[in-house]
């Protein structure tokens, strides 16, 4: 009854091949875009910018990244964090070296540089699989994070070794720097986030997707039919870097403001957004945005209700979230093992014949 | 007799064997389980900090969930009072820890046969959340001291035997007493477990269900009881490993951090193979360790031990992509 | 998902009862890998407000409140609990940490709140001038490198030319703090120094301690929390390093750290700039109105602990900067800036801190606009392992400013020209 799908027929083949073919889909595509960029804006406050939304979009973007390396291409990877340190200083560095270049070059140029340091790191790929491969990126996380804390001309020889981010302005308006107003912190990320999606999503459909698929499924079989492995691999993590490299660029310069390498770019962002792409569903852009939200999310909402709605003690409240997220997770790898984006596929696939049965 | 800095580093590769030696306990945990059920279980750190806190707990008499109890129930409980010696709380351990197998593989492991490795690994990270939550809220999360009678502190007689060996800046070759207890514990570990895969039953039916589980089913062996004998064998060893370095710098949180060393261990040695976690081992922790001292000390500033045991595994990866000993990987078009 | 967060939110605000009080947030963390430092400080804190409310009903009448928020040491979960917190009139915001204390400098100075690094954080912070918002009294980093230095100086009559000091340090923003002042005082005073990084959580020190026994250096200071102290002094111990020569910074001089060695950690030494024990007038009280009454924060065991005491003394400090406020602005019911007045004017006395029942709890001082940092002054306490006791072995003493003013100078100049603020007291 909502999919009204009975004359609505492509007439030519680009309409035929668009992303949403269905119209109830381009239109609620629509509808998210509109309340994302022109209702929420209007409406939000610093605590949902900084708390909720800020970091989802950019883990969004993150978890985009690491989807495409591992969910599409099949190369696990544990150095995120370490390639988001790299966004991070690479555009701290171009900040303070050209302060009248606009801050959107310069998370672009940063993604760029990140694509470069990870294909240098993707290389051990051509030789390890599995998780020899995760393994192996980890050699690139920690020594990432020993570099940045060791060689002082990536911190401008500051004394505490922290980065710190000026304040920047887009179209007039602050986007970095505490003076930032909510709003304008949650549009740049959002531009950032529809920009990088629609990209990533484009790149997955055409042909160098489907490269990256037949290497992840049978990777001797591609070979033999003719994929490069070679390229296949190495542009799933330059792309993959990107990515990763512009969120960890926004993670630093918007979000956070100032950063120490070891704390905020650590094994534990790593495993954060491998998880959220796990959880989100492999091979799907759709996946990283839900993963993004739900480990984001998840921990915010319980943390309000247990010590907000409920009052408990903080200690409690934190040990209990700790059991509640695992839990979850058992629970919904053991009902769902595809994630969320697989809920979603059977959901809509429900949907389109509902109330029909089949 | 030798010059100072020949005698330094040699101190180095023996102390670099030590740390190996405690980084394969840690690795021992992850290739059983590897090995039997094709996880990676990712909460093997965090089980050999359970395993820890519960042994304190028991020695120490705690009651556990104090604080939840006191929280709901407003009581000021929190020590039974008794004190449990080493021995048969270390037994009561093993027999949490059989449990906390039994239960993984009934609730969690037994839902997911068949599917994916990178979906097991996220149930184990999953499963590591879990027991990190729980075990905080059973035993609370301040610092806790293990002591078990393990001495530490260097040898003296090893020290004083060997000075004789430099001149005047050299005082004899320090090694830790507790790491020597934790080599032989180690490597009576490592044969009691090769012994027990080799002449055994069930280890025979643990290397049977690692090969092929449809063959081993057809041939009549229980998967959930090899699972859960594997489980609990996995958790013993995490119990050893907790053991050995809570009660170096106490049972805290950090503790689930040493399943970060073990991961090149496992690297170099193989996921698959026992003496591949203890060669792996010695090789990682001898590496690293004369880096540092010849490297990155003088010239990068220190603290390079981190990275460089990854990094030393990856060159190692690139040469045999299997590790020293692991299967090798046939693929099939 | 909105709906439901705004009707957790209604009915918190339902819940609350609509009456004026000072909001006191402490973003704690009581879980994670620094939690046994953790708990004592936000105890000790909240039982001192706890005692105020009990014992004289509030400050100025007004009654206290302390919003209590887990980060876990966490960086993001830290920006949460200010976001969290900052719209319920929270007057002063002490993180505990200084990757969360680097976070907030630039936000709490934009929303107008003071922010209180006691003995952490940012040490240039001490330039009132440049940093409005952010106060560090009663010492810093800085003093406390300088604090060794004096001690070793005293120790070996007044000369330490060519004597070997090692620091041994967290490899974080934290343990790189003292350095460049340790490099000033070695070029001042003759001494050679080394240093060695901890990596984080500092659970494996076998090298470093191994270098020290090669190198045998004549002291060794230490910047470390967590477990990366135990650790430490186990090493030490481990090879027969004289405990004491050993000194710890005020963050790396716990009970905690020191028990798990036993008696081999006996005459491990400590700055601190605060006094150690319970040995004072208001643990009498504090047992009476706050302990007893069963209003005590955790477990009532860690009264008289190192850093309990420092809980205790950033609360005194706190709720004294609230009455300096209500004499200045003459209400009793402050906002958050004329709490940043009070901090400003804040003036502590021997002869007051008697009144509060802690004889010789801390320094003397008067913090200005230009000085944030308060004197600067710290002691030495050391360990007794018989006894279980840290106690002073000395006064509090000055440090270095010559060395150290420079320094700040320098540093908050440059974060100025970084952000353009321009430096300059009202």
């Amino acid at each position: 009854m909502l999919y009204r799908e009975s004359g609505d027929f492509s007439e030519t083949y680009k309409a035929d091949s668009q992303t949403f073919p269905i119209k109830f889909d381009r239109y609620r595509y629509y509808a998210v875009l509109i309340v994302a960029f022109l209702v929420i804006p209007l409406v939000i406050n610093d605590y949902w910018a900084n708390a909720v939304l800020v970091p989802f979009l950019i883990y969004a973007i993150a978890a985009i990244g690491l989807n495409i390396l591992v969910g599409y291409c099949g190369q696990v990877s544990l150095g995120t964090g370490g390639f988001m340190a790299v966004g991070a200083y690479a555009c701290y560095k171009l900040m303070t070296a050209f302060p009248e270049v606009s801050i959107m070059i310069h998370v672009v140029i940063s993604g760029g540089i990140t694509a470069a340091v990870v294909t240098v790191f993707g290389l051990p790929s051509l030789r390890i699989k599995g998780f020899y491969l995760a393994v192996a990126t980890l050699a690139a996380q920690f020594f990432l994070v020993w570099l940045f804390n060791r060689v002082a001309w990536f911190y401008n020889y500051s004394s505490t070794g922290q980065i710190t981010a000026p304040d920047r302005t887009v179209l007039g308006y602050l986007v970095t720097g505490p003076n930032t107003e909510a709003w304008s912190k949650y549009l740049i990320c959002l531009v950032f986030l529809t920009i990088s999606g629609i990209i990533a999503r484009n790149l997955t459909r055409g042909s160098m997707g489907r490269r990256w698929s037949a290497i992840r499924d049978m990777d001797i079989a591609a070979e033999i039919i003719g994929v490069n492995p070679l390229t296949a691999k190495l542009s799933a993590f330059a792309v993959s870097g990107f990515f990763i490299g512009i969120s960890g660029a926004l993670f630093f310069a918007v979000y956070l403001g100032a950063v120490d390498v070891g704390e905020s770019f650590g094994i534990q962002k790593s495993f954060l957004v491998l998880f959220m792409v796990i959880i989100g569903g492999l091979g799907s852009i759709f996946g990283s945005f839900a993963g993004a939200a739900m480990l984001v999310l998840l921990p915010v909402l319980l943390k309000n209700i247990l010590v907000g709605a409920l009052g408990w003690d903080t200690a409690l409240a934190a040990h209990l979230e700790f059991i509640i997220v695992g839990a979850l997770i058992i629970v919904f790898l053991i009902a769902e093992p595809h994630g969320l984006a697989q809920l979603w596929r059977v959901a809509k696939e429900k949907l389109r014949l509902w109330p029909f049965p089949h | 007799m030798f010059p100072d800095q020949f005698l330094f580093g040699v101190e180095v590769v023996i102390n670099g064997l030590m740390a190996g030696v405690l980084y394969a306990l840690v690795a021992l945990g992850f290739v059983l389980i590897f090995k039997a059920s094709g996880i990676f279980n990712y909460a093997q750190g965090v089980m050999a900090l359970f395993a820890a806190l519960t042994l304190v707990g028991i020695m120490d008499g705690q009651v556990p969930f104090s604080h939840l109890i006191n929280a709901i129930f407003g009581t000021d409980v929190h020590h039974f009072g008794w004190h449990v010696p080493a021995f048969a709380a270390i037994l009561m351990a093993i027999a949490v820890m059989v449990g906390l197998a039994w239960m993984v593989q009934h609730f969690i492991f037994r839902h997911l046969v068949g599917q994916e490795p990178i979906i097991l690994f996220m149930a184990t990270i999953g499963l590591a959340y879990l027991m990190e939550g729980f075990g905080d809220l059973m035993w609370g999360s301040d610092i806790k001291k293990l002591d078990v009678g393990i001495p530490q502190g260097g040898s003296f007689w090893i020290e004083e035997a060997t000075a004789f060996l430099g001149g005047s800046n050299f005082y004899g070759f320090f090694i830790d007493q507790l790491d020597i207890v934790a080599a032989i514990v180690a490597i009576v570990l490592v044969v009691l477990l090769v012994a027990f895969a080799q002449y055994t039953k069930q280890g025979r039916a643990m290397r049977a269900v690692a090969d092929d589980h449809q063959a081993a089913l057809s041939v009549g062996i229980s998967l959930s009881f090899i699972w859960v004998l594997v489980w609990s064998l996995a958790g013993f060893v995490a119990l050893v490993a907790g053991i050995m370095w809570g009660a170096k710098s106490g049972v805290q949180f950090s503790l689930s951090l040493i399943a970060l060393k073990a991961l090149p261990v496992l690297i170099l040695g193989g996921f698959t193979s026992i003496p591949g976690a203890i060669v792996g081992g010695l090789i990682v922790g001898v590496g690293e360790k004369l880096f540092e001292f010849l490297i990155g000390a003088p010239f990068l500033g220190g603290a390079t031990e981190n990275w460089f045991a990854y990094m030393l595994a990856l060159v190692f990866l690139v040469f045999r992509p299997q590790g020293l000993f692991g299967e090798k990987i046939i693929e099939r078009v | 998902m909105k709906r439901l967060a705004t009707a957790t939110v209604a009915a918190v605000m339902a819940a609350a009862p609509v009456m004026a009080d000072l909001v006191f947030p402490s973003l704690s963390y009581r879980t994670g890998a620094y939690a046994s430092g953790g708990i004592p400080f936000a105890d000790g804190y909240a039982d001192y407000m706890t005692l105020l409310n009990e014992r004289d009903g509030g400050i100025g009448g007004v009654m206290t409140r302390i919003l209590e928020c887990e980060t876990g040491f966490n960086t993001e979960k830290g920006v949460e609990c200010y976001e969290a917190t900052k719209g319920e009139g929270a007057l002063v915001y002490q993180p505990l940490s200084t990757g969360i204390t680097y976070q907030l400098i630039p936000k709490v100075t934009a929303d107008g709140i003071p922010l209180h690094s006691m003995g952490y954080g940012r040490t240039s912070a001490a330039n009132g001038k440049v940093f409005s918002n952010i106060f560090n009294y009663p010492a810093n980093y800085w003093n406390g490198a300088s604090l060794v230095v004096n001690h070793l100086l005293e120790l070996n009559g007044g000369d330490i030319k060519g004597k070997k000091l090692t620091l041994v340090y967290h490899n974080s923003a934290f343990g790189k703090e003292p350095i460049r002042t340790l490099e000033e005082l070695s070029k001042k005073h003759g001494f050679e120094l080394t240093t060695l990084a901890v990596d984080h959580p500092g659970q494996e020190q076998k090298s470093q301690w191994l270098q020290i026994r090669r190198e045998r250096p004549d002291y060794v200071t230490m910047w470390g929390w967590g477990v990366m102290n135990q650790v430490a002094i186990q090493e030490a111990a481990n090879i027969r390093f004289p405990m004491e020569n050993f000194i710890g910074v005020w963050w790396s001089g716990a009970e905690i750290d020191v028990l798990p060695a036993g008696d081999a950690a006996d005459g491990y030494k400590a700055i601190t700039f605060h006094n150690v024990g319970d040995d004072f007038p208001l643990f009498d009280d504090l047992k009476t109105y706050v302990v007893d009454r069963g209003k005590a924060a955790g477990a009532g065991d860690q009264l008289g602990t190192v850093v309990y005491n420092r809980g205790l003394y950033a609360a005194m400090l706190a709720s004294e900067a609230v009455r300096a406020a209500q004499k200045i602005h003459g209400v009793s019911d402050i906002t958050p800036a004329m709490m940043r007045d009070g901090m400003e004017a804040l003036e502590i006395t021997e002869a007051r801190m008697v009144e509060l029942g802690m004889p010789n709890f801390g320094p003397s001082f008067k913090v200005s606009c230009e000085n944030h940092g308060g004197p600067g002054t710290g002691a030495i306490a050391q360990w007794d392992a018989t006894s279980k006791q840290w106690s002073l072995i000395s006064d509090f003493m000055a440090t270095d400013m010559s060395v150290i003013q420079p320094l700040i100078d320098a540093d908050s100049a440059a974060f100025a020209a970084e952000n353009n603020i321009t430096a300059g007291c009202s």
